[in-house]
């Protein structure tokens, strides 16, 4: 028989350790899987990890990859430390997008300063704004911000499919679903000639420093922590949770709206129906694996990042099917949950006699 | 002394396996290949079994290979940010002709090819060819829905055609027209009903659409969408219906009348031979009948020995030219001439046509 235990004594540093076991155990696994589809498994695994960021192009589209769902994850490691479980940061994104996208479109013809701030201001409000949907139901209506929030995000995936096909269309586009171009003004500013990694990195770096601030150093941050351990310890202390729900959201909303008009206003340029491959989504891989810590989170991002970018380079170097980067981003999470559970959790098997077993 | 030998052993294990774990660091930093060969890349937007668009692109890349050409695909790359990664690495990989086959990666494509010049590029059912190693290629998909609309005018009993459209592009537009007035000829009182589905390929929503369309009357199905969803909702409800992009008689046996068939492979063959002996020089392609990159897929015997000939006979006279699929007059919707008695539409017309013509139901989406 076996019996299962609640461990009382976790050691700290076991617990941030975790996921690099998670990651090596992923890391294996997708060996054993390249083995078994017939591929050698170091090779495999060299053009998964090492060949996409072995030049400074790869580094640089790493980084890229990874500025959206650091921005993603960080907002909604607030939610999620305090038991918020906002899962539409995907919507969050699109919405804030087309806010952000909208505001740059309105000076599609217009140069200035003052342009992009302006967009990226809009996309921030965006996401902030659809954040606040399922945060105010929740709130006042009580009800499950799961549900709300994930079907939020087909709401706004259909309002972006409608501006793009109907009245934001491109006018000189032949009717395909995308809008005009934005003008040079609403663009992140590249970092580098001929590298894709723009302006929108310090967004991500200053939301860690940020959010590193406001959970270790402000009343806020101890308020979302102690109503994550325990809701009836935060309202025996008198915290407001109604205005704590809104404003983690509103964080979290704010984050992955940043997360989407850096997405247009810097690789794409333009709005259309592809803006984000579910960043909303692996964002919440991101934060956990990260420990819901935000420096943990860069470095989580970068992991979850390279396994989009490792699909890629497999596939043309090997061959070996894209999907094989989803399972990667579903394996690390399956073990960093399972190292979860046997970190908090003694299996003890019994022996037990017939007789007690009968009785 | 049972101690320490196990100390010995076990420091025997590490040695070996940090020397295992150098040289297999030393390998992963030096085995980058250099092979000189000739490769020809594809960049696929869905995945290859999806038995319409890609699927057939597939088929085409398993020409070159089989014309003993190297090449790589990938597949399900979406038309964002990340196209452009793909066909650059793609680039970047020492491959030398790269087609990459969906309209969204037009942008993407010609600002690869601007950084790299000794690369060859093909962009299908793009308009841009901002550097002179991209070409454009498409194909003259309307040309089989004049076989089609022929055929439709003559099945239906209810009069009514049901078409499940993706985009209101001058590409699908042209479909429907085409469609629709080799329709009227057989036929006077067609009437053209259509669904926009605004995507691609998503078999939910092509089968709610092709369900919507059989409860309005529609007794013919015909789709301008990838997945193989419309036409077995049609088997299912006891209409007709066509493959589109691939073969789909496997799918709805019953009811499949013929499918529109796209054939890359001749042109990815003679695209990757031009390129690899160094004849390869910028186009702007469009084939049709004539040329086979459209091709008709078998035609269903419920069609009757008679209409199956007269298609036949359509279908060599438009290879032949003989038969123009907007051949004058043609009104649109409003009843203002498009094309003169006599005249036929010329390609600058095709390639921007935006209004429907008379006898298509409803507004093109706005």
């Amino acid at each position: 028989m076996i019996k299962i235990e609640k461990r009382n004594d976790v050691p700290m540093a076991l617990y941030f350790f975790t996921p690099f076991i998670a990651i090596i155990l992923t890391i294996l696994g997708g060996g054993i899987i390249f083995y078994i589809l017939g591929f050698n498994p170091i090779e495999a695994l060299k053009f998964y990890f090492i060949t996409p960021i072995s030049n400074l192009y790869g580094l640089s589209e790493l980084l890229l990859k990874a500025t959206p769902l650091c921005l993603i994850a960080i907002g909604l490691s607030f939610c999620f430390k305090s038991n918020n479980w906002n899962i539409g940061a995907e919507g969050q994104l699109t919405f804030g997008a087309i806010v952000g996208g909208g505001v740059a479109l309105l000076f599609y013809n217009q140069e200035g300063f003052y342009i992009l701030p302006l967009v990226i201001l809009a996309g921030a409000i965006g996401g902030m704004f659809f954040a606040l949907i399922p945060a105010i139901l929740k709130t006042y209506f009580n009800t499950n911000e799961i549900l709300v929030s994930l079907m939020l995000v087909y709401v706004s995936k259909l309002l972006l499919d409608y501006l793009v096909v109907g009245p934001w269309s491109n006018p000189e586009g032949f009717n395909f679903p995308e809008t005009r171009q934005f003008s040079d003004s609403s663009r992140m500013p590249l970092l580098f000639e001929g590298l894709r990694i723009h302006a929108g990195i310090f967004l991500a770096l200053g939301a860690v420093m940020l959010s590193w601030f406001i959970l270790y150093k402000t009343y806020l941050g101890f308020q979302i922590k102690v109503s994550g351990l325990s809701l009836k310890t935060a309202k025996y202390a008198g915290f407001k949770g109604k205005t704590m729900i809104l404003v983690v959201f509103m964080i979290s909303g704010a984050c992955a709206g940043l997360a989407g008009v850096g997405e247009i206003t810097g690789p794409i340029g333009q709005l259309h129906r592809m803006i984000s491959p579910d960043y909303g989504f692996t964002a919440i891989i991101v934060a956990f694996l990260g420990r819901l810590n935000p420096f943990g989170i860069i470095f989580a991002s970068l992991v979850v990042a390279l396994t989009y970018l490792g699909a890629e380079t497999a596939q043309i170097f090997l061959q070996i099917p894209k999907y094989t980067g989803q399972v990667f981003q579903g394996m690390i999470l399956f073990f960093l949950l399972a190292s979860d559970y046997l970190l908090f959790f003694k299996v003890k098997i019994l022996n037990l006699k017939k007789n007690e077993l009968r009785h | 002394m049972l101690h320490k030998k196990n100390l010995k052993g076990k420091f025997k294990m590490y040695k070996n396996f940090f020397r295992y774990l150098i040289s297999a660091i030393f390998l992963l930093g030096f085995s980058v290949n250099s092979n000189a060969d000739f490769k020809v890349g594809f960049v696929y937007v869905g995945p290859t079994g999806d038995h319409g668009w890609t699927f057939q692109h597939h088929e085409g890349r398993n020409a070159v290979e089989a014309a003993g050409i190297k090449t790589t695909f990938v597949e399900s790359v979406p038309e964002g940010a990340d196209a452009e990664r793909v066909i650059r690495q793609l680039a970047q990989s020492g491959h030398d002709l790269i087609f990459t086959t969906s309209f969204g990666y037009m942008d993407p494509t010609n600002k690869v090819a601007k950084d790299f010049p000794n690369v060859k590029f093909e962009h299908a059912t793009g308009y841009k060819r901002e550097h002179s190693n991209v070409s454009t290629y498409s194909a003259r998909f309307y040309e089989g829905r004049t076989l089609l609309g022929h055929i439709a005018g003559k099945m239906t009993k209810t009069n009514t055609i049901g078409y499940i459209a993706s985009f209101p592009i001058p590409e699908v537009i042209r479909g429907i027209n085409a469609m629709t007035l080799a329709a009227q000829k057989v036929n006077p009182n067609i009437k053209t009903k259509i669904v926009w589905v605004f995507t691609w390929y998503d078999p939910g929503k092509e089968a709610e659409a092709a369900q919507a369309l059989i409860d309005q009357g529609a007794d013919v199905i015909m789709q301008h969408t990838d997945s193989t969803a419309p036409v077995q909702t049609a088997e299912k409800a006891g209409v007709w219906s066509f493959g589109q992009a691939s073969d789909m008689q496997r799918f709805a046996p019953k009811s499949i009348l013929t499918s529109i068939i796209d054939d890359w492979a001749p042109y990815y063959v003679e695209r990757a031979i031009a390129a690899r002996d160094g004849t390869w020089n910028q186009q702007d392609t469009w084939h049709g009948l004539k040329e086979g990159m459209v091709a008709m897929g078998p035609y269903n015997s419920a069609m009757g020995a008679d209409l199956v000939k007269e298609v036949e006979q359509l279908q060599k006279d438009l290879a032949s030219g003989k038969v123009h699929s907007f051949t004058g007059p043609i009104y649109d919707q409003k009843g203002n001439i498009l094309v003169a008695e006599g005249k036929v539409a010329d390609d600058g017309m095709l390639a921007g046509m935006s209004v429907y013509v008379k006898g298509v139901e409803g507004d093109i989406p706005k």
